[in-house]
């Protein structure tokens, strides 16, 4: 059996276009209009979520067997919370600022819609190597969304790309402002339905 | 004449080459002429009042609201210069009209171009609801506001509340007004605060070139920074005072209101219970008092509602019959509502002098839920009754 057959590719690959955690399923919507304000928390927050979901993915799959299905959820949300509380130490430790800019939506992971539904759907039925490959995928899938939202909202908001000033002086200078309104949850939310418009626009699967 | 011409032209945009901007041309038709389709099937009676002359006739009676804002910019310049003895009346018109025009223009060009691409895109008739909004909402904005954002703001607005809703006539929000509040959350150093109420830059040699620094606050914004209030009964009530270009004058709204009343196109009810509400929530504050921000409180009641945008957002703006509610009843409530709200946020929220635009944009929100209520409760009596007999 290779590591990288169709199941496994497709795995992988859906949920970053096709099956897309958020403009198609509408998971994790909270923590995308709260994080994404800038660039760089919203960087951490996609690739913390990767990892989380990969990592518990595996677990629950190496799992599947044991857990009495009556107590499934809990034990679910057992390792969830331990991997959270383990990428929460490391941000605190190696990117203080970044996890204080994040503040509870690190720790919020453990609610995110994403995790439960590929533990329930798909990791209590998949072997580990599938598990991990579909953690990653949706992890990513919704990493490069969040990525997309704070590229907009902090180009149109500061005028800067994590944290480096983009817009020149000379154009403040002919009259732009910063566009308030971008910085604000409102916004997000408009930004990810012109996410889901585009997306829609080009897969024609629906 | 016109006819003629629509005529000669037809052929090429219907078959010919130019067939593809057939949506522009239907556009241009019904609006200088009456369309001449009649129903295909069944009874039904017509009148020759469509939404095109609905819409012309709103656009006439904002008219006299539009004029006297033109000549109160000129006024309000020649006023900060202090030449208002050696500036003439048609002067402070002509700056007026200089400053207004370009705001007015973008805002049409940019409205209309995104309308009349998605009528093509999606092969529809273009939709004549911009009429209005585009002499709106460069209405209700400050004078000082550039005109790159007006064009933000206006695409904003049509696309996201009205052309994702399905264009004209499915909106639930009135599309000038969530314009004005893009702008006041986007840029709220241009919206609100002291120094762009009065136009500084001299145009076309028209008016007075005055200081990049100079400062005029609006009545409501003098009573929500604790001062007293400048402004005398009557400039209220001719609209010389600093506000946003439309709704200072309340004589000019008053004359816009007949208009609409007269030509049947604008609700009374709702009218009257939005000016009966904001009364009533203004001598509600007067007599209570408000400990967080007493100098709005006690403004009078009926200078409340002569200040800000009060009388043009409930003459122009709650009366929209796309975004109000349907029912007659209904109405009362809806307007009434808006009158509370807005004075309430006027006194309760010192981050907001004006509360005219949320109250409005809130109530818009609602007025299906009580038009459902209406329905349903008539529903309810009338099964009733046929019980009972």
């Amino acid at each position: 059996m290779s590591l990288f057959n169709s199941k496994n590719k497709e795995a992988l690959n859906n949920p970053l276009w096709k099956d897309n955690p958020v403009v198609i399923q509408v998971l994790g919507i909270c923590s995308a209009l709260a994080v994404t304000s800038q660039l760089e928390p919203a960087i951490v927050m996609g690739l913390s979520v990767t990892a989380i979901t990969a990592f518990s993915n595996v677990i629950i799959s190496l799992l599947r067997k044991t857990i009495p299905s009556r107590i499934r959820i809990i034990v679910q949300l057992v390792v969830v919370a331990t991997l959270v509380t383990i990428v929460s130490q490391i941000l605190k430790a190696f990117a203080y600022d970044v996890s204080v800019q994040l503040s509870v939506y690190v720790g919020l992971i453990i609610t995110n819609c994403i995790l439960m539904g590929r533990l329930e759907a798909f990791a209590m039925m998949n072997g580990p190597w599938e598990s991990f490959l579909d953690g990653i995928g949706n992890g990513l899938g919704y990493a490069w969304i969040l990525v997309v939202v704070a590229f907009f909202r902090e180009l149109l908001g500061n005028g800067t790309l994590l944290g480096f000033q983009v817009i020149p002086d000379c154009a403040y200078e002919a009259g732009y402002m910063n566009n308030g309104m971008m910085t604000m949850p409102a916004m997000a939310l408009i930004i990810v339905g012109c996410v889901i418009w585009a997306h829609r626009g080009i897969s024609k699967d629906e | 004449m016109l006819k003629k011409i629509f005529d000669t032209l037809r052929p090429t945009f219907t078959e010919g080459k130019l067939s593809a901007f057939r949506s522009v041309f239907d556009g241009f038709e019904t609006f200088a002429l009456v369309p001449n389709t009649t129903s295909k099937s069944g009874v039904s009676i017509h009148d020759s009042i469509d939404s095109k002359r609905i819409m012309s006739m709103v656009v006439i009676a904002l008219m006299p609201a539009l004029l006297v804002g033109m000549y109160n910019i000129g006024y309000q310049n020649a006023l900060a210069a202090g030449a208002l003895a050696t500036t003439s009346c048609w002067s402070m018109f002509l700056f007026g009209l200089a400053v207004m025009l370009p705001k007015i223009i973008v805002s049409y060009l940019v409205g209309l171009g995104i309308e009349f691409v998605v009528a093509q895109w999606k092969h529809e008739e273009i939709q004549e609801g911009y009429l209005v909004t585009g002499m709106l909402i460069p209405m209700i904005v400050p004078v000082g506001t550039p005109l790159w954002m007006l064009a933000v703001a206006v695409a904003f607005s049509v696309i996201f509340a009205k052309e994702i809703f399905g264009g004209t006539g499915m909106n639930i929000f009135n599309p000038a007004l969530i314009a004005r509040a893009f702008l006041f959350f986007a840029y709220p150093t241009t919206m609100s605060g002291d120094a762009v109420w009065v136009a500084k830059d001299q145009f076309l040699g028209l008016g007075h070139q005055l200081p990049d620094t100079f400062t005029c606050a609006t009545p409501l914004g003098e009573a929500g920074a604790g001062m007293e209030i400048t402004t005398d009964m009557a400039s209220m009530f001719t609209g010389l005072m600093p506000g946003s270009i439309g709704e200072t004058s309340v004589i000019a709204i008053a004359v816009g209101a007949f208009i609409l009343l007269w030509a049947g196109i604008a609700s009374w009810r709702t009218m009257v219970s939005v000016f009966v509400g904001g009364a009533l929530m203004a001598m509600l504050f007067n007599s209570t008092g408000c400990a967080s921000n007493p100098a709005v409180a006690q403004i009078p009641w009926f200078e409340h509602l002569m200040l800000g945008g009060f009388c043009f957002g409930a003459v122009f703006m709650a009366t929209d019959p796309v975004t109000s509610c349907r029912t007659e009843k209904g109405k009362y409530i809806y307007g009434f509502l808006i009158g509370v709200l807005a004075i309430a946020i006027r006194v309760l929220n010192p981050g907001y002098p004006e509360g005219m635009m949320l109250a409005i944009l809130f109530m818009n929100m609602f007025a299906p839920l009580i038009d459902y209520f209406y329905v349903s409760n008539n529903i309810n009596r009338r099964a009733k009754r046929a019980k009972q007999q």
